[in-house]
Order: structure tokens, then C-alpha cells, then sequence
């Protein structure tokens, strides 16, 4: 099975992040750079793919010179090439022009399973699964907790608000994964020496076929206008228990009108 | 006035979702509210009473199984076909998954931009979002197309403007492209009568300090009393306490209550993503020093096995 694995790099969401003061988009160049954690997880689960059916896992990441860091740590974890779109202008790229680079890469790699995070820490837009399946004519099965791999059939669990549902379609398909898929496992040193020879190919927006001024800032169909830090809560009340802490709080609550 | 149209989500059990409610009220402002059910058959009429209480003047009703039995996709070319057709001035819809979706595959097929998780839009179209785990408020606006918009859940009070909408059924025209996410099966999960975490406007959540499942039962208790939902740490989820759809925080959910209460709950970065915009908050934890308390309105620095059993007393006597 010909697996494709979408990896974005997003900023380490333990630290401090922020927009940038000049162009209003994410501060990409100071903070510290991570995978994005939902997507180990879709790495970890194509890995699992591979190993009981057989094929071959690519990962494909858009953005920055730097994400070849995180290109090089899913290939140490066992994927077997990648692809990386890197153009500069695709810096501020909306997730609309996103998904359209995506699906002319994904479009090249002509994939049987395309897994990804079912969202990013940085944007939390959630949409990117479905934008890919709606431009590839593919089905999306998104949010999923569990992937059963029958031949061509995928049927997942996916995970929603009032329990789950299970789901299935044909070959090819984009699914999207949840952090309670699978656990996760760490490099070894032999896959570490072995990412070293592993294929990292380079694709511009000239080698996709995509117009520069339809991506980037240029082409974005939204805009930040502006962005402040949030001010910090006001300082609470804050007593340490004597035996009456139980009695106390709920004299605030009714302060508040909760009880 | 233009039309806005907002995209219902509604459950077997409870019919309009409290979103739903908050998004008609945000489509008065804007423009005239037409609601869109989009659903299998007869799922319109039992929604009807509850959408026009809140002043959608419009419903539009899309019935058909293939809506229900394939995923998102359908809604997406039905929605699509309409917005073409009435040129709406914004279209709304939840935050939740589905809700960004919808709007996902809405923004790629009329090449339009979206916006998501957004809690507040003027009139004009501009919109707030508050990012990175709480600490930064950004105002966008979609520049190519209409206001394409996904509403957090608690960001507008929902206010009756009683309305009696005119019911437009929807021709229902799918592709193959449509039906290639077949829903085998639907399966509610053990949640009782507990509104639901994102709606909710008070949530009890329970971290590592909790213990076990089983001692769960007092958070659950509390977040009874109060007419409240049930959240977890990812600590209490990982350790098997609670279950995953409950988890608050950036890899969980995202909630904004009136009322917030963390037992045992460090407050992370992390697990703080998913609260810090809570109206009120309340911690209960044994250790001065957890970050929670940074954020706490009120805190109380103690042993939550002592303080919540307490708590609940007190609030039984009251009434
Ligand atoms: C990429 C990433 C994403 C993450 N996403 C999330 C997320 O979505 N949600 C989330 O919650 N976390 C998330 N985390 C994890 C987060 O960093 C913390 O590890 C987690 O929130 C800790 O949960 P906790 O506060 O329950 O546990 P702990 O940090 O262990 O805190 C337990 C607290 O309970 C107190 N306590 C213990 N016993 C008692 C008692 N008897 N009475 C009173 N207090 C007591 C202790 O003093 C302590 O402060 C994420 C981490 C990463 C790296
Ligand atoms: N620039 C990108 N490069 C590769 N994968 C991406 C990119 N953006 C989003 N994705 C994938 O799409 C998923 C959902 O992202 P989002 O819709 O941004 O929340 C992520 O978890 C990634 O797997």
C-alpha cells in the first residue's frame, strides 16, 4: 500500500507563542519547532499499516527550510522517503491555498492511504482532511480513534461529541487520527543511522503547477487585521483549606449566583 | 436585509443544540436568519418550534438518508447549492468538528476563506478569534467570498426573538464523490443527562490528583449538582480515569463556561488552551505553587477529598 503521510511544523505549544509584529502571521522564525503531536501519531499508525499489509510510507510536509528537521525525525521513526514543499512564496498561506499545494503534491504521490493529524496545535482549523478529499474526489474518514485495514476497505472508529461512529470507504481515502489511535514509538538508533540515507525530495510551487500568486500572502483569502496579547485574569481569592474550605467555596459560588 | 444562514446541529435527544441557538442570535445582528437543517428524513419538523423561537425567519430543509448516511460530504454539496443560489451576506455554523468540516469543504468548492473558533463578528465581518492556548485576541476577516464562519460554542447569549419561519425544502442533488464515507453505524457512549462539555455552561473537571475512575463519581457529583458537564486532564484521561472526549485542553476539547472548576488539576499550558477563557474559575488543589492558581478566581489550597465532600454538603443543605 502506497501510504502518504501529512506532517506539519508548528510551534512547541509548552512555550511562548506569537504573531509576528511586521505581517501579522504565525512567529515561525524565534519559537521552537515541533511536529505537530497530533501527527505522530498518524506517522505511528502508517508505520502500523505498513508492517501488517505491506507498501510504502512518504512523508509529505509544506513549509519552511527548518521543517526538514521534523521531516528528518519521521524518518528516523521508520518512514521510507519524503516530500518537501518549500517555496518562498508560500509563506502566509491560508489554509484554502494550503490545501490546494497539498493535493497537487498528493497528486504527484498518487497514494492508496493518505493519513494525517485530525488538527494542528497552531491553527486548530480541523479542516485540512476534508479540503484535501473535496479537491482529490477521495473520502476523508476523519477523527479516528481506531483504522481496520481489510484489503482495499478502510473502516475507522471516529471519535464525536456523543460517542462514535463507525465509518468506512474504498481505497484511496484521507484519514485523519486523534492521539487515541496507537502510542507512539521512539526512534531507535538503527532507524536514526538509517534516516541519514533515507530520500528527501524537494518540490516547488513550479514543479506542482501552482500559480505563486494564487498561495502565500499574495493569494490568502483571509487576513489577520490586527492581534494584541490577551490581558491576564485579575489576581482571585485564594485560601488554604482549615476545615471550612468546602463551606467557603460554595459561599463563593452563591456569591456568584452558581448555587 | 440579507440573508445569513446558519447551519443547524441538532441531536436526537435534546433537538436544537444550545450553538444553534447562539448562532441565530448572532445572525439577527448581521442580517435575517435562515436556518438550514440538514439531516434524513423528517428531521426538519420537530426543529421548527425551537428555530423560529429564536428568530430564524427561513427554514431550509435538506431531508434525505444519504445526508445521514455518508459523512459531511453531502451536507457540504447542499449548502454549497444554496449558498450559489440565495448569495446569503455570511454563513455560520459551530465550531465542532463537523461544523469546520462543513466549512472546509464549503471554502474549497466556492474558492472562499474561512474562518474558525471564532467568538465574536461584527457586523462589517470582522471577527475575533482568541489564539495560542488563550494568550493572544487576533480580529481577521475573510477577504475573498463571504463570511464563511465557524462560532465557539458560549460566545453569545442565546436570546428568544420569536420569528415564524417559512419552510423551504431542499432539492437534495449529490455526486459519487458525495457517497464515498459510508456511516456504518452510530454509537452513544455512557454520558447520562449531563449537557454537553462545549455547550455546558458549567464544567467540573478532574485531573491526576482525583486518583482513580472510580473516585471520578465526586466530580461528577459536583458537576451534577451545579447542572453542570464533566471534564478531564489529559493526566486523567491517560491514566484511564475518565474517558477521551472529555478532555479539556489543546488536545481536547475547547470550553468557555460561566463556571470552571479544576480538582486536582496542575493547570498546565497545555490543559489551561482548553479553559482559560472560562468566565469564573474555581481550583481546589493540594499544592500552593500549581499554576492553576494563576488563573483561579477562587482558589482553595487543600485536599479535594476533604473540600468537594464538603462542597457538595453545603450546597445540598442550601437547597
Ligand atoms: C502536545 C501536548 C498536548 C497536551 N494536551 C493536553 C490537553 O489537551 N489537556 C490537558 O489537560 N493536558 C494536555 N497536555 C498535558 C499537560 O502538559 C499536563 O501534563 C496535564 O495537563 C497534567 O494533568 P493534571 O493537571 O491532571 O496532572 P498533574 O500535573 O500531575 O497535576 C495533578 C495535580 O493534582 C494535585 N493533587 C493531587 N492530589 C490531590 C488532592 N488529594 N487534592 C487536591 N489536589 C491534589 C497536585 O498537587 C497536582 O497539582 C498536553 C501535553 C503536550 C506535550
Ligand atoms: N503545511 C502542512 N504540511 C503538511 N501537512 C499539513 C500542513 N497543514 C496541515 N497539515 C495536515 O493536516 C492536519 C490538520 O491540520 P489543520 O487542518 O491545519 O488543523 C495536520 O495534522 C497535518 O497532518
Amino acid at each position: 500500500m502506497n501510504i502518504v503521510v501529512l506532517v506539519k511544523q508548528v510551534p512547541d505549544s509548552s512555550m511562548d507563542r506569537s504573531l509576528r509584529s511586521d505581517d501579522n502571521t504565525v512567529d515561525r522564525g524565534s519559537a521552537s519547532n515541533v511536529i505537530n503531536e497530533m501527527d505522530e501519531y498518524a506517522i505511528e499508525e502508517a508505520l502500523r499499516v505498513k508492517e501488517a499489509h505491506g507498501g510504502e510510507v512518504t512523508v509529505l510536509t509544506m513549509g519552511p527550510s527548518q521543517a526538514t528537521e521534523s521531516i528528518r525525525k519521521a524518518l528516523q521513526l521508520g518512514a521510507d522517503k519524503a516530500v518537501h514543499v518549500l517555496d518562498d512564496a508560500l509563506a502566509g498561506s491560508c489554509a484554502v491555498a494550503t490545501s490546494r499545494v497539498l493535493a497537487a503534491a498528493l497528486g504527484q504521490l498518487n497514494p492508496d492511504l493518505v493519513l494525517c493529524g485530525a488538527e494542528s496545535t497552531d491553527g486548530r482549523v480541523q479542516v485540512m482532511p476534508h479540503m484535501l478529499a473535496e479537491r482529490l474526489g477521495i473520502a476523508a474518514l476523519t477523527g479516528a480513534r481506531k483504522l481496520t485495514v481489510d484489503g482495499s476497505t478502510l473502516t475507522v472508529e471516529r471519535q464525536t461529541e456523543e460517542g462514535y461512529e463507525v465509518v468506512t470507504a474504498s481505497t484511496p481515502a484521507i484519514v485523519s487520527v486523534w492521539d487515541t489511535i496507537n502510542q507512539v514509538r521512539l526512534a531507535s538508533f538503527k532507524g536514526i543511522m538509517a534516516a541519514k540515507k533515507k530520500p528527501v525530495q524537494t518540490l516547488s510551487l513550479a514543479d506542482l503547477g501552482v500559480p505563486a500568486e494564487e498561495v502565500g500572502t499574495a493569494g490568502a483569502t483571509s487576513e489577520v487585521v490586527s492581534h494584541r496579547r490577551r490581558p491576564p485574569r485579575s489576581v482571585g481569592q485564594r485560601i488554604t483549606d482549615d476545615g471550612t474550605g468546602g463551606v467557603r467555596l460554595v459561599e463563593f459560588l452563591a456569591a456568584e449566583k452558581f448555587v | 436585509m440579507a440573508e445569513v444562514l446558519v447551519v443547524v446541529e441538532a441531536t436526537r435527544e435534546l433537538g436544537v443544540k444550545k450553538v444553534t441557538l447562539e448562532l441565530l442570535t448572532l445572525a439577527r445582528q448581521l442580517g435575517s436568519p435562515s436556518a438550514v437543517v440538514l439531516g434524513g428524513p423528517g428531521a426538519a419538523d420537530r426543529l421548527g418550534a425551537q428555530l423560529g423561537e429564536y428568530g430564524a425567519e427561513k427554514i431550509y430543509a435538506a431531508e434525505h438518508e444519504d445526508i445521514d448516511g455518508y459523512l459531511v460530504a453531502p451536507k457540504a454539496t447542499v449548502l454549497a447549492d444554496l449558498v450559489r443560489r440565495v448569495q446569503p451576506a455570511a454563513v455560520l455554523l459551530a465550531s465542532s468538528q463537523e461544523g469546520k468540516e462543513i466549512a472546509g469543504r464549503l471554502a474549497v468548492k466556492l474558492d472562499n476563506g474561512l474562518l474558525t473558533d471564532v467568538s465574536e463578528l461584527a457586523p462589517d465581518g470582522t471577527a475575533t478569534q482568541v489564539v495560542f492556548a488563550g494568550s493572544t485576541i487576533v480580529t481577521s476577516r475573510v477577504t475573498r467570498g463571504l463570511p464563511l464562519v465557524t462560532v465557539r460554542s458560549n460566545s453569545v447569549t442565546p436570546a428568544p426573538a420569536p420569528a415564524t419561519p417559512t419552510v423551504e425544502r431542499l432539492d437534495v442533488v449529490l455526486g459519487e464523490a458525495d457517497k464515498l464515507a459510508r456511516v456504518l453505524d452510530r454509537v452513544a457512549e455512557q454520558k447520562g443527562s449531563r449537557p454537553e462539555l462545549t455547550e455546558a455552561s458549567v464544567v467540573v473537571s478532574g485531573g491526576r490528583g482525583v486518583g482513580s475512575a472510580d473516585n471520578f463519581k465526586l466530580v461528577e457529583e459536583l458537576a451534577d449538582l451545579l447542572g453542570g458537564a464533566v471534564g478531564a486532564s489529559r493526566a486523567a484521561v491517560d491514566s484511564g480515569f475518565y474517558p477521551h472526549q472529555y478532555q479539556v485542553g489543546q488536545t481536547g476539547k475547547t470550553v468557555s463556561p460561566q463556571l470552571y472548576i479544576a480538582l486536582g488539576i496542575s493547570g498546565a499550558i497545555q490543559h489551561r488552551a482548553g479553559m482559560q477563557t472560562s468566565k469564573t474559575i474555581v481550583a481546589v488543589n493540594k499544592d500552593p505553587e500549581a499554576p492553576i492558581f494563576e488563573l483561579a478566581d477562587f482558589g482553595v489550597v487543600g485536599d479535594l477529598f476533604k473540600v468537594v465532600p464538603q462542597a457538595v454538603e453545603e450546597i445540598r443543605k442550601r437547597r
